[in-house]
């Protein structure tokens, strides 16, 4: 490594309205290497990163690229200075081709033609060099989410970027997806190229870099060698306290089997064919963990048992009941407590109070509501109870749901479903988009509901959490179960073929009963 | 309870709306050769100059206030009703059908009961869009709008023909019986009872809105229709509800302007109450109580422009003009904040 840093931010600071985004925040990358920042939600990561990249004007600082320092005022000035950004959500256009997409916004050549056919040589030219093979003539719809990062990807190194900005780039892809990620980005560094990579998550810090920034309430708490540096010391550095990896999950001999689906087909929204011939039983004090990419039937497998997404053949019973036929908060249904993927489009009221997501589910029924009048006293005390026992942090009950962070919002609506003593809690993606501290807490919640005896089927995109809190795990490919495990010693590879289609034959596979064994 | 800080906080950017355009207005009025002071002197003398201008005032206000709170139920449920001038033509049209034909009966039976039909009919007008939207997934803000259209030249019709009265030479119905007529609250001004009805239907919309079952189900689903549903609301039902409640408010109106204005069913009964109506509900923040400020507001506005025209000699188009000034401010005023914020995230998004 060069001793000379090819890149520095020096005293960057950023303020929003009453908040200190970056806190004279001084930042270096060295050429060549993989660079994390790591830190929690609104530790300040991607307001760093924006201003890098000119989406933000700094209150204070500076930027030196090379050792000169450099005003960077938009993209397109980042751009030019070699600097190109992958966000966590793409930014690509469907209906066109690979190429086309990367040839947007680009000055056209001759006369005003696209002369695409020489842009897709490059582009070639430029995947077989960094490994990131594809077909420039695909169109973007048709690609997998792994291959739509490499466009995005391909997009900034067309565009002359060496310095390449990748914000939380795996969240959205499998486990054998980020191992192919990382290795594309070690193929990069190798031909000169510098990474910085934004995550909350440390595996990857662990798995990929060389040297690891750790921010905290916006200021850096310190940059190490990832070599010389443990899990617990980079959690340390993030929290700013200890931090045990630790779950305790006592042992909960699995009951009676609350709820049992049985061949059951379900169309997704576009009605084709979304979940084909589910079958599954769920029993008291246990963690069925439901694996597998997005968009593989997760979604439609939540809501068909909850009673959100009718089913078109099979059976689902709830403590023996046949539900199959009943609506969302029909009979027995209603004892199901339902933790949807999306926490604020799909469980709250963004714009109304907390008190008013609070009620959703009990509005219509004593004491909160008298008849046709709502009983204000009575829900103001539930809410600030659960406010209380959850520990949501927010301005009181009348506060609009809006103002409150993601962790706290996830915290609500964990409040108002798990204190609905519901035997059966449907739990999609609970973690999704929380920090370490805020994943904590909501695994130790749902272990809490395993040991009270509850069935808890929890669904998750994220595969450590489906190995961490599981006692068996099931995975759904396109809409079919592709296998049952025993939670305890799972392989993740295994979980992993299973998750990307593969047939697997192995002995630690079980029938759709195998918790009773 | 909010501080009178925050209120006054909160309507100061209206107040600075209105004097841009009083100043704006100004220099308009002295482009054309009309002295300002005069100008304005007639605005307010003709809104707010004597019992008279209040009750013309007030007179204008209660179909405003009472379509605008429909309307405000409809936009609370993110329901896009366009066609409260339908539904107060249609309200208006029941209500003189049925006392026409009933005849002359007890004031305390033919008043109340005008009322009723009227709030009936509007409130089944405004509930047909509401199932196609369930049944066959029509858009509402296209359906309301046609429906206007159908009430509208469907009152010509009757009015040409079945409803029209004998002995009346222009379109119109016979008048009703004054057992059925709205009593007038204001000696010396034709100010009927119907704002009194918009006031009170102002203070049971609160109520409903924000302290009932009802109220909480409507917002539920505007608020966020996804999690209603998770949360076992069946939103096809309410959207049908809320547009029934709003056509109904808008109906209420109507009847307000055929037995406390006209006494009998016209043509024009209605110079686009309904529409400015859509103006009101959204100046006054979709609250009751900024509802019933802004159909004041508007309702001087309107007087006032009249007599600006009138006793200093302003040209009705620019008279009109004015008044569409105002309103534009004043939205811009009331939705800046808003604007700010939402323009604010959206930059942070893409950031």
């Amino acid at each position: 490594m060069n001793s000379s840093p090819l890149l520095r931010l020096e005293g960057i600071t950023k303020k929003f309205i009453g908040v200190v985004a970056n806190n004279h925040i001084d930042f270096e990358v060295t050429e060549g290497e993989i660079h994390a920042l790591l830190g929690e939600n609104g530790a300040g990561k991607t307001t760093l990163m924006n201003v890098l990249y000119g989406l933000y004007r700094p209150d204070e600082g500076r930027i030196f690229l090379k050792g000169e320092e450099v005003a960077i005022r938009s993209p397109r000035n980042a751009l030019a200075l070699g600097i190109g950004f992958v966000h966590q959500k793409f930014v690509l256009v469907h209906p066109l081709k690979v190429v086309e997409n990367i040839a947007l916004g680009l000055r056209s050549g001759k006369f005003g033609l696209l002369g695409l056919e020489k842009v897709a040589e490059e582009i070639q030219e430029l995947a077989e060099r960094f490994g990131l093979s594809t077909d420039p003539d695909a169109y973007v719809w048709q690609l997998s989410i792994g291959e739509q990062q490499r466009v995005e990807i391909l997009k900034a190194l067309y565009r002359n970027a060496d310095i390449l900005i990748l914000d939380e780039p795996t969240s959205v892809l499998t486990p054998q997806e980020t191992e192919e990620l990382f290795g594309i980005l070690r193929a990069m560094t190798a031909k000169g190229l510098t990474i910085i990579f934004i995550t909350h998550k440390l595996e990857e810090v662990m798995a990929s870099s060389d040297r690891v920034t750790v921010l905290r309430d916006g200021r850096v708490i310190g940059t190490v060698a990832t070599k010389e540096v443990s899990k617990e010391e980079l959690v340390e550095m993030m929290l700013g306290r200890e931090f045990s990896f630790e779950l305790e999950k006592p042992d909960s001999p699995p009951g009676q089997p609350l709820l049992e689906l049985d061949g059951v087909y379900a169309l997704g929204d576009k009605d084709l064919p979304a979940l084909k011939d589910v079958s599954l039983s769920l029993h008291a004090g246990e963690i069925l963990g439901v694996a597998g990419v997005a968009g593989n039937g997760q979604i439609e497998l939540a809501e068909a048992i909850v009673g959100a997404r009718p089913i078109t053949a099979g059976r689902i019973r709830v403590k023996g009941q046949d539900v199959s036929g009943l609506s969302i908060r029909e009979g027995v249904r209603s004892e199901i407590s339902y933790i949807p993927e999306e926490t604020v489009r799909q469980g709250l009221f963004p714009s109304m109070t907390l008190a008013e997501s609070v009620i959703l589910k009990n509005h219509q029924d004593p004491p909160y509501s008298r008849g046709f009048f709502l009983n204000d006293q009575a829900i103001q005390s539930r809410t600030e109870k659960l406010i209380q026992d959850f520990d949501v942090r927010c301005p009181g009950p009348h506060a609009p749901v809006k103002l409150l962070s993601g962790g706290n919002q996830q915290r609500l609506l964990l409040s108002r479903e798990l204190s609905q003593e519901a035997s059966i809690i449907i739990a999609s993606q609970p973690t999704k988009g929380l920090d370490v501290a805020a994943i904590d807490s909501v695994h130790r919640l749902l272990i809490e509901e395993r040991s009270r005896g509850r069935a808890v089927l929890l669904i998750s995109t994220e595969l450590d959490e489906i190995l961490r809190l599981s006692d068996r795990i099931a995975v759904l490919y396109e809409g079919e179960i592709r296998g049952i495990l025993n939670g305890q010693g799972a392989d993740p590879n295994e979980i992993g073929m299973l998750m990307g289609g593969s047939a697997v034959n192995s002995e630690s596979m079980q029938s759709a009963g195998g918790a009773e064994g | 309870m909010r501080s009178l800080r925050e209120v006054a906080s909160g309507i100061l950017p209206q107040l600075a709306a209105i004097g841009i355009v009083m100043i704006l207005g100004g220099l308009l009025v002295t482009a054309i050769g009309v002295s300002p002071i005069k100008a304005g002197i007639a605005f307010l003398d003709g809104a707010f100059g004597g019992l008279n201008s209040i009750g013309e005032t007030l007179l204008k206000s209660a179909p405003l206030l009472l379509a605008a709170l429909g309307v405000a139920i409809a936009f609370r449920a993110q329901v896009w009703n366009i066609g409260a001038e339908g539904q107060i033509l249609v309200g208006a049209t029941a209500a003189t059908a049925v006392v026409l034909w009933l005849g002359p009966m007890s004031h305390w039976f033919l008043v109340p009961l005008g009322l009723v039909v009227g709030f009936l009919a509007g409130g089944l007008w405004a509930a047909i869009a509401g199932l196609i939207k369930e049944k066959f997934g029509v858009n509402e803000i296209i359906s309301t709008l046609m429906m206007n259209y159908i009430a509208f030249f469907g009152n010509s019709y009757l009015l040409h023909g079945p409803m029209k009265g004998p002995k009346q030479f222009y379109p119109e119905s016979d008048f009703i019986p004054e057992a059925a007529q709205l009593p007038t609250i204001l000696p010396g001004s034709r100010l009927h009872a119907g704002i009194l009805i918009g006031l009170a239907a102002a203070v049971l919309v609160y109520y409903l809105m924000f302290r009932t079952v009802l109220g909480y189900r409507i917002r539920a689903v505007g608020d966020n229709p996804e999690a209603a549903r998770l949360g076992g609301i069946p939103i096809g039902r309410w959207v049908v509800i809320s547009l029934f409640l709003s056509g109904a408010l808008a109906g209420l109106g109507g009847v307000g302007e055929s037995a406390g204005v006209h006494y009998r069913l016209i043509e024009k009964l209605s110079p686009g109450y309904g529409y400015t109506a859509i103006m009101v509900a959204l100046m006054g923040r979709l609250h009751p109580g900024g509802i019933v400020a802004a159909a004041i507001f508007v309702g001087a506005l309107l007087v006032g422009a009249d007599n600006m025209q009138r006793a200093a000699g302003v040209p009705s188009v620019l008279a009109d003009i004015l008044v569409g000034f105002s309103v534009l401010s004043i939205l811009i005023s009331t939705y800046y904040p808003i604007l700010r914020a939402y323009l604010r995230r959206r930059f942070a998004r893409v950031a």
